[in-house]
C-alpha cells in the first residue's frame, strides 16, 4: 500500500495546506508519510505544487517524479500532471476550472466539478476538500474521518465553525466519485 | 510515549535545539533556512531565551562566541554565502575551544547561486572552512527524524569536545515534512556546569577565552592539543550507515538527501539483479574512512552521488585508496538525480568495470 | 588623610607591551580604577579587541574573551544577553572600531546594548605598522598615506562619537583625552559614568578617548601629547554628546 500523490494549481488555492492535511492524516493513521513542497524550476507563473507520499513501509526516495495519483486544481497543472503520472495512475481534475479531456489512455481520469460543488455548499474555499474526498474514495489510501480529525486539531478554535462545511465538502467529493462509478 | 509531530526539517531542527537546552539564537536572514529563525523568534522567549537578529552574518557568529563563552548552549543557522561570512568566527570558536552549533542549510553556489537544494558546501564544512588548522564535527541528516536526533546530539558533542559542530542540511530537507518523535526537554540548569566560562570571576581566579597565542611554542601547543582532540573525535564519534553491503558488487556513496534517493536506486538495481549497496556517511567529518575502505575490498566499483560537481568523492577516493574504481555522478542548481538516473550510472560503471 | 598611589586591584602586575609614551596604559589603568571604585570586578566580563590592546586580557583581573578584529561589540552582545546582570565592557582601538568593526559598533548602539565601550582613538593603526585609519586626520602622514591624508583620495576622518550620538540607543556618548592630568581626571569620570549607565540598565555607553602614538606618529612622547592637543582636539572636540539625565557623578 503506497501512494505518491502530487497536487498542483494556482498559488492561493490552498495546495500546500491540502498536501499537509494529507500528510498529517497519514501520520494519524500511523503510516509513513513524507510531504515535499515544490522546490524546483517548475515553480513559475504563480504555480504551486507539492507531493505527499503515504506508505505502509519505509519511505526511501522523497522525490516524486512519477506520481501514482494527482490532483489538478487548474488547467495548466492538469496538462503537466497528466504527463508526469505513472502508467495506471489516477488523475483527478477540478473540472469547474478546466474543460480538459484526457490524452493518455493508460491512466484513470476523474472529472470533479469541485469549485461548483463548493460554491453550492456556500464556501468556494472548500473545493480542495471536495477533491480530497474524491482522492480518498478512489485510492482508499486514508479514512475520510482522519482528514476531519486533522482539520479539527490544526484549525484554531475561532475557525471551528468551518468544520461542518469542510466535512460536507469531503462527503460531496466521495459521492461525486460514487456517481461516476455507477 | 515520545511526543510525535509533523514538522518541516527546518522547524524540527529549531525544536530539537530548544529541547537540547539551547536558549540563545543569533542569526541573519537567508533563504532557504528561514524557518529556523522564525521558529526560534516565536518560541525562545517562552522559555526565557533570547532570539536576536544580528546586523550581519559576521556579527551573528560573534554573538555566538560571546554567548558560548558565557557558558550557554547557542545556535546559529545560515546558508552557503552566510557560512562563508561566518567562517572567520568559526575559526575563532575552534581556536578558543568554544562549543556551538551551526546549521548550514545549503543552497546553490558559487556566488549568489540560487536558493535551490545543494550539497556544494561539503568541502567548506569538512575542511573547517576558515583559516588555520581546525576541524568541525559535521553531521549530515537524511530525514526529518534524523535532523532532530542529530541536532540534539550536536549540542552534546559541542559541549563534550568544546568544539563547533556543523549540521549540514539542504533546502529540500529543510522544507520537507515528516512525522518525528521529539526527544525529552533538557533544562539548561540541569546541564553540567562549564567552569571555564567567562561569567564574572567572583572569588575564583579569572577565566580567559581566547585563541591568541603569541609565543610560537604556545601556538604550536594549541595546535597539537586540537589535533589530539580531533583524533579522539575521529576514533569515537564517526557515524555511518550501510545498506546491503555484505554481497555488494557496486557501492553507492552518498550523504544527506541524496542518500535517500540512492537507497531507492539500490532497491531498483537489486530488482534487476545488480548487487548494489549503499554507504552513507552520517558524520562527514570525521569521515568513515574505515567503513569505506572495508567495503571497497570486495566491491567491483564505487559510485559517489552528490548534489555538487564532486566533493565527497575526494574523501571516498582517499579512503578507498585504489582498491576499487571510484566514479562520480552529480547534478547542481537544484536538479536532482532520480533513482532511475542513479541506476543508469551504476550500469555505466558496470560496463566500465567489466569492459 | 593619606593619598596613596598604588596599582588598582583590577589590574594585574603584568608588564605592559605598549611603546614608551603610549597612553593606552593610562586609559587601561582608569578602566581598572573605575571597576575597583564601583565594586564591579567580580561580575565583570571584558572583551578584548584586536590591535595594540590585543593582549589586555592579560592585564585586567576579570573574566575576559578575545574577539576577532572589529567584532568585540557582537561578542559583548552575546555575553550580555546570556548574563544580563553582569558588567560587560569592551576596549577597542580606532582601527578595530571605526574601520572593520563599524557595523558592529553602530548596531550595538542601535540595539541599546547595555555595555560599556572604551574607544581609544589615536588616529592610526598602531600594531600593524602605522597605517592610515578612518580617524587619521587630513594631512597626517602614515605608512599608507605617505604624502599625508588627502580628502580627495582617502576622504575625511570619521567622527565616531558625533555619529553614534544620533542613535537613541546610545545613551551616553563622550569624548575625552589623556594628554594632560586635568583631562586624565575627566576621562576617569567619563569612564565611571559609562559603567554607571550600564549598571542603571540605561543603554549603550561609549567613551572615546584621544590617545597618543609617538612611535607611529614619529614624535617624542611629549610632542605626541602636544599633537593630540593641537591637531586632534580641533577636529575631534571633547565633551559629552549624549547623557542620560538620570545619571549623576
Amino acid at each position: 500500500m503506497k501512494q505518491e500523490i502530487t497536487l498542483a494549481g494556482f498559488g492561493g488555492q490552498g495546495i500546500l495546506f491540502t498536501g499537509q492535511l494529507l500528510g498529517r492524516a497519514g501520520m494519524l493513521e500511523e503510516k509513513n508519510v513524507c510531504y515535499v513542497p515544490s522546490y524546483g524550476p517548475e515553480m513559475r507563473g504563480g504555480m504551486s505544487s507539492c507531493s505527499v507520499i503515504i506508505s505502509g513501509s519505509n519511505i526511501t526516495c522523497p522525490l516524486v517524479t512519477e506520481p501514482s495519483s494527482a490532483i489538478a486544481f487548474n488547467h495548466a497543472s492538469a496538462e503537466q500532471l497528466e504527463q508526469a503520472l505513472k502508467p495506471g495512475g489516477i488523475l483527478i481534475i477540478n473540472s469547474s476550472l478546466t474543460d480538459k479531456e484526457p490524452q493518455r489512455k493508460d491512466i484513470k481520469f476523474y472529472k470533479i466539478t469541485a469549485s461548483d460543488r463548493a460554491v453550492k455548499l456556500g464556501n468556494d474555499r472548500v473545493a480542495n476538500m471536495v477533491l480530497l474526498g474524491a482522492l480518498v474514495k478512489i485510492t482508499g489510501i486514508l479514512k475520510p474521518d482522519s482528514l476531519i480529525k486533522v482539520l479539527e486539531s490544526i484549525l484554531p478554535e475561532r475557525k471551528h465553525h468551518l468544520l461542518p462545511v469542510n466535512k460536507m465538502a469531503l462527503e460531496e467529493g466521495i459521492s461525486a466519485v460514487e456517481a461516476l462509478e455507477i | 510515549m515520545p511526543e510525535k509531530a509533523f514538522m518541516k526539517g527546518n522547524e524540527a531542527l529549531a525544536e530539537a535545539a530548544i529541547r537540547a537546552g539551547c536558549r540563545y539564537f543569533f542569526g541573519y536572514p537567508i533563504t532557504p533556512q528561514s524557518e529556523i529563525p522564525h521558529y526560534m523568534a516565536k518560541h525562545l522567549p517562552r522559555y526565557g531565551g533570547v532570539y536576536l537578529q544580528s546586523e550581519s552574518e559576521v556579527a551573528a557568529i560573534n554573538m555566538v562566541h560571546g554567548a558560548s563563552g558565557a557558558g550557554a548552549r547557542v545556535l546559529t543557522s545560515s546558508s552557503g554565502p552566510g557560512i562563508s561570512l561566518k567562517s572567520e568566527g568559526i575559526s575563532f570558536l575552534a581556536g578558543a575551544e568554544l562549543p556551538a552549533v551551526i546549521a548550514n542549510i545549503m543552497r546553490g553556489g558559487p556566488g549568489l547561486g540560487n536558493t535551490q537544494p545543494s550539497q556544494a558546501d561539503y568541502h567548506q564544512a569538512t575542511r573547517g572552512g576558515g583559516h588555520g588548522d581546525y576541524k568541525t564535527i559535521v553531521l549530515a541528516p537524511y530525514s526529518v527524524q534524523e535532523v532532530v536526533d542529530l541536532t540534539y546530539k550536536a549540542f552534546h558533542l559541542a559541549d563534550n569536545y568544546r568544539t563547533p559542530v556543523i549540521i549540514l542540511g539542504d533546502g529540500f530537507l529543510g522544507q520537507m515534512m515528516e512525522p518525528v518523535e521529539l526527544p525529552q526537554m533538557i533544562e539548561p540548569e540541569d546541564l553540567p556546569s562549564k567552569p571555564w566560562a567567562t561569567v564574572g570571576k567572583g572569588r575564583r581566579t579569572r577565566n580567559i577565552v581566547t585563541s591568541l597565542c603569541l609565543p610560537p611554542e604556545e601556538n604550536d601547543a594549541l595546535n597539537r592539543k586540537l589535533q589530539k582532540k580531533y583524533n579522539l573525535i575521529s576514533e569515537k564519534e564517526t557515524l555511518v550507515e550501510t545498506y546491503l553491503l555484505e554481497d555488494a558488487d557496486y557501492i553507492i556513496a552518498a550523504f544527506g538527501i541524496t542518500a535517500r534517493i540512492a537507497l531507492a536506486a539500490v532497491d531498483l538495481a537489486r530488482k534487476e539483479g545488480i548487487k548494489a549497496g549503499l554507504v552513507r556517511p552520517i558524520t562527514l567529518w570525521p569521515f568513515p574512512e574505515k567503513e569505506l575502505a572495508k567495503s571497497a575490498e570486495n566491491a567491483k566499483g564505487i559510485l559517489t552521488v552528490e548534489l555538487n560537481m564532486g566533493q565527497m568523492v575526494d574523501d571516498v577516493r582517499l579512503a578507498v585508496s585504489g582498491k576499487a574504481p571510484v566514479k562520480f555522478y552529480g547534478v547542481t542548481g537544484g536538479l536532482f538525480p532520480t533513482p532511475k538516473d542513479i541506476l543508469t550510472e551504476i550500469k555505466k560503471l558496470e560496463v566500465a568495470v567489466n569492459g | 588623610m593619606v593619598r596613596e598611589f598604588s596599582r588598582p586591584k583590577s589590574l594585574l602586575p603584568e608588564n605592559y607591551l605598549y611603546c614608551p609614551g603610549c597612553t593606552h596604559g593610562i586609559i587601561q589603568r582608569l578602566v581598572a580604577e573605575a571597576l575597583d571604585e564601583l565594586n564591579l570586578t567580580p561580575k565583570t566580563v571584558g572583551v578584548a579587541a584586536v590591535g595594540c590592546s590585543v593582549t589586555n586580557f592579560h592585564l585586567f583581573d576579570v573574566d575576559m574573551q578575545q574577539a576577532p578584529h572589529g567584532r568585540a561589540p557582537a561578542v559583548a552582545t552575546g555575553v550580555k544577553r546570556v548574563l544580563p546582570d553582569s558588567t560587560v565592557f569592551i576596549y577597542q582601538g580606532d582601527g578595530d572600531l571605526a574601520a572593520i568593526g563599524t557595523a558592529e559598533i553602530v548596531h550595538a548602539a542601535a540595539r541599546g546594548e547595555k555595555i560599556t565601550v572604551i574607544f581609544v582613538n589615536n588616529a592610526i593603526f598602531g600594531m600593524t605598522g602605522g597605517q592610515m585609519a578612518p580617524t587619521t586626520i587630513l594631512g597626517q602622514k602614515t605608512t599608507t598615506s605617505p604624502y599625508g591624508r588627502n580628502k580627495d583620495v582617502e576622504g575625511y576622518p570619521l567622527r565616531v562619537s558625533e555619529m553614534l550620538a544620533t542613535i537613541p540607543g546610545a545613551v551616553y556618548v563622550s569624548r575625552t583625552s589623556v594628554h594632560n592630568p586635568k583631562h586624565v581626571n575627566r576621562t576617569k569620570k567619563a569612564i565611571k559614568k559609562a559603567f554607571q549607565v550600564q549598571e542603571n540598565g540605561e543603554g549603550f555607553a561609549i567613551v572615546e578617548v584621544l590617545s597618543s602614538c609617538p612611535t607611529n606618529w614619529g614624535l617624542s612622547p611629549l610632542d605626541a601629547l602636544k599633537w593630540v592637543e593641537e591637531k586632534m582636539i580641533p577636529y575631534y572636540p571633547l565633551g559629552e554628546f549624549r547623557t542620560p539625565s538620570e545619571v549623576t557623578n
